[in-house]
């Protein structure tokens, strides 16, 4: 038996932290390409110390829903599953390319496939420009259109930013936008000046974050403009310094996600048979934030 | 019982060496074959009269079936006295298979009693969970899920559910439409209902609810639960959390007694300061574990480890005796999650809004402080 275990963050505050996981599991499950698909979370349950044992399956492929390499990735997670012998070097990693590495859990005796997180997956910039088709309505948006990929920015990670510029380069190179900018919310060139930034009237905003939350709900559509106070919510597109700004919310909630972490986990050597094609069909159209 | 049923226990019987399960021994011996339960003893059978024995204890073999072909065997042969080792740690299926055993007491009552008493079903509570436990034909059990306050409920008063997943939308919020972080907390929303669930469906249902619980309660069954204490989870912590190591056992102790009692979480308390040094916070009763301090815990640790850091200091109020008091009940009454249970004139409580408005009024200066006294000098 092979069980897929999707672990994230969560929130001991917020229930929309762990709503992207949840669907990208569900959606995942629904293709029956493995015996099991658990969720387990930093902060909720069933908590990364635990979520081993909810699995009946031997073999475990185990993806971190988290934007790039780091702390949680590299420590918390492994500390936590109690992987045996885990260490950074296991991954043979630049910052950007971890794959996966297999190892016991200590605590379950399970084998556990533990593959790099979603964000630095290549199949993610795939997802960021579905992002843009979803926002927009548009399934072929790219002409006229300014596309920017936001991300935190180095000051908590320096991996953070070189998965924004990874991706951010991967869709430059696709020739489809007019323009693609990489902006941060804590460092230069800041998502609060978008306008600066872009020539197109036209431009696409997505937040390279997992799940929508104080950053990409509140933070960000502030910090642009869209809004004065995100309680009263904003326009998409909304009309700013003669832009029109799309912003797509958190790129974790668009549905083509569970394609990244099937991805991972068929990297990883688990048998997913045709469930990637599959999963890429039923994913299309992920309403756009604001509906 | 159905003929594919005593087809499989002849099939087992053939390929072993016998049947061992739950009051059933059946398998083959030199003088032909053998069917024994509490109530019957036949040896030197033919397969014919085997068939015949079977028949006239359907239960017998129903039961059989349904747990060691339906639910599956587990890490037991065919037989109870050959279980294999249980000292592997992989738990596989095991937890699940000793769940849907509790759910029916299948470890005090025999075969007979046990399908008499599902027949009207069997409930047993789990946290704020009421699992029921039920004989279809041929054995199959079927089992129903709902909230304790909703035992004796109308079924056609609930919100009827099928899918186990569907929990999740029953246990991100309470009553009052408030998101709820840890899942065991005592304030499971009822009013819904999870009927004809087969075995699988049951456990990934209350998994939902109460994650990780039956895991947990299966190892504590075994004798192996593994107890994660206060100073080694402290001592585990990196990044924010790495500074709640510094806390005293006695602010140890005020965790636990207001985080882990029954009041604020369902689970049943089993970690201590470390292994020598127990807490004297109630445990509480849940029937399920709590192994380690939980992330809210963990947390909640990180905010007095900085508010512990501060020493205390004297000040000066005035307050009428009264007034005490009332200070007292506002504590009391927000410690309890009672406010909101306050009316809106009831005025003899010192909880109410108009009374703790009066006070403020009358005795914080223009800067909110009490009696006008700055929290720094």
């Amino acid at each position: 038996m092979q069980a897929l275990v999707i672990v994230a963050h969560g929130s001991h505050l917020n229930p929309d932290s762990s709503a992207p996981t949840y669907d990208h599991a569900d959606t995942i499950r629904d293709v029956g390409a493995f015996d099991e698909v658990k969720t387990g979370f930093w902060k909720e349950e069933p908590s990364l110390r635990e979520v081993l044992r909810t699995v009946e399956s031997d073999e475990v492929f185990v993806v971190p829903m988290f934007i790039s390499e780091g702390y949680f990735t590299e420590q918390v997670i492994p500390r936590e599953l109690r992987l045996d012998g885990w260490d950074v070097s296991e991954w043979d990693s630049d910052g950007l390319n971890a794959s996966h590495a297999t190892l016991t859990a200590s605590d379950t005796d399970q084998w556990v496939h533990y593959c790099g997180p979603v964000g630095t997956h290549e199949s993610m910039t795939d997802v960021l420009v579905r992002r843009a088709e979803s926002v927009t309505g548009d399934p072929d948006v790219g002409d006229g259109f300014g596309l920017a990929v936001v991300g935190h920015g180095t000051e908590r990670n320096e991996n953070s930013a070189k998965a924004i510029e990874y991706h951010a380069e991967r869709i430059r190179e696709m020739d489809r936008f007019d323009e693609v900018q990489a902006l941060y919310m804590d460092e230069e060139p800041e998502v609060d000046d978008v306008t600066d930034y872009f020539e197109s009237e036209d431009v696409v905003v997505v937040p390279l974050f997992i799940a929508d939350g104080f950053h990409t709900q509140e933070d960000i559509p502030e910090d642009m403009g869209l809004t004065d106070d995100y309680r009263t919510g904003y326009d998409v597109p909304a009309e700013v310094d003669g832009h029109r700004i799309w912003y797509a919310g958190a790129v974790g909630t668009e549905a083509l996600m569970a394609d990244v972490v099937l991805e991972r986990a068929a990297e990883a050597g688990a048998d997913v048979g045709d469930a990637v094609e599959r999963v890429r069909r039923r994913t299309r159209g992920t309403p756009a934030a604001g509906d | 019982m159905h003929a594919g049923q005593l087809d499989a226990l002849l099939d087992a019987v053939d390929a072993s060496d016998g049947v061992a399960f739950d009051g059933l021994h059946a398998g083959r011996a030199d003088d032909g074959f053998y069917f024994e339960t509490p109530h019957t003893e036949r040896t030197g059978l033919s397969e014919a009269e085997f068939r015949d024995v079977a028949e006239s204890n359907p239960w017998f073999v129903s039961n059989w079936f349904y747990w060691t072909r339906e639910v599956g065997l587990g890490d037991r042969g065919e037989s109870e006295t050959n279980a294999e080792s249980d000292t592997a740690r992989r738990d596989g299926g095991n937890a699940r298979r000793a769940f849907l055993r509790w759910a029916e007491n299948a470890d005090d009552h025999g075969v007979p009693e046990r399908y008499e008493a599902l027949a009207d079903g069997v409930t047993r509570e789990w946290g704020q969970l009421c699992v029921t436990a039920t004989v279809a034909d041929h054995g199959e059990r079927r089992y129903h899920l709902r909230h304790v306050a909703d035992a004796d409920a109308d079924l056609s008063s609930l919100d009827v559910y099928a899918d186990p997943l569907e929990a999740r939308s029953i246990v991100t919020y309470d009553e009052r439409g408030r998101y709820r972080p840890l899942k065991t907390a005592p304030t499971l929303p009822d009013g819904w209902a999870f009927t004809d669930l087969d075995g699988r469906a049951l456990v990934e249902t209350v998994d939902t609810v109460y994650p990780a619980t039956i895991p947990n309660w299966y190892r504590e069954q075994e004798g192996r639960l593994d107890v994660t204490h206060w100073h080694e989870t402290a001592d585990r912590q990196t990044g924010i959390y790495d500074i709640i190591d510094e806390l005293d056992e006695e602010a140890v102790e005020w965790i636990a007694e207001s985080c882990c009692v029954d009041s604020q979480c369902l689970k049943r308390r089993m970690w201590d300061a470390d292994e020598e040094t127990e807490l004297d916070a109630d445990r509480g009763d849940g029937v399920f574990p709590c192994r380690e301090p939980c992330s809210l815990v963990v947390a909640a640790a990180r905010k007095w480890t900085t508010l512990e850091r501060e020493e205390s200091q004297t000040y000066e109020f005035e307050l009428t005796p009264s007034e005490k008091e009332q200070v007292e009940e506002i504590i009391d009454t927000v410690a309890e999650g009672r406010t909101e249970e306050i009316r809106e004139a009831d005025v003899y409580e010192g909880a109410n809004r108009y009374r703790a408005r009066f006070l403020r009024a009358k005795r914080f200066d223009d800067h909110g402080n009490l009696s006008g006294t700055p929290t720094d000098e």
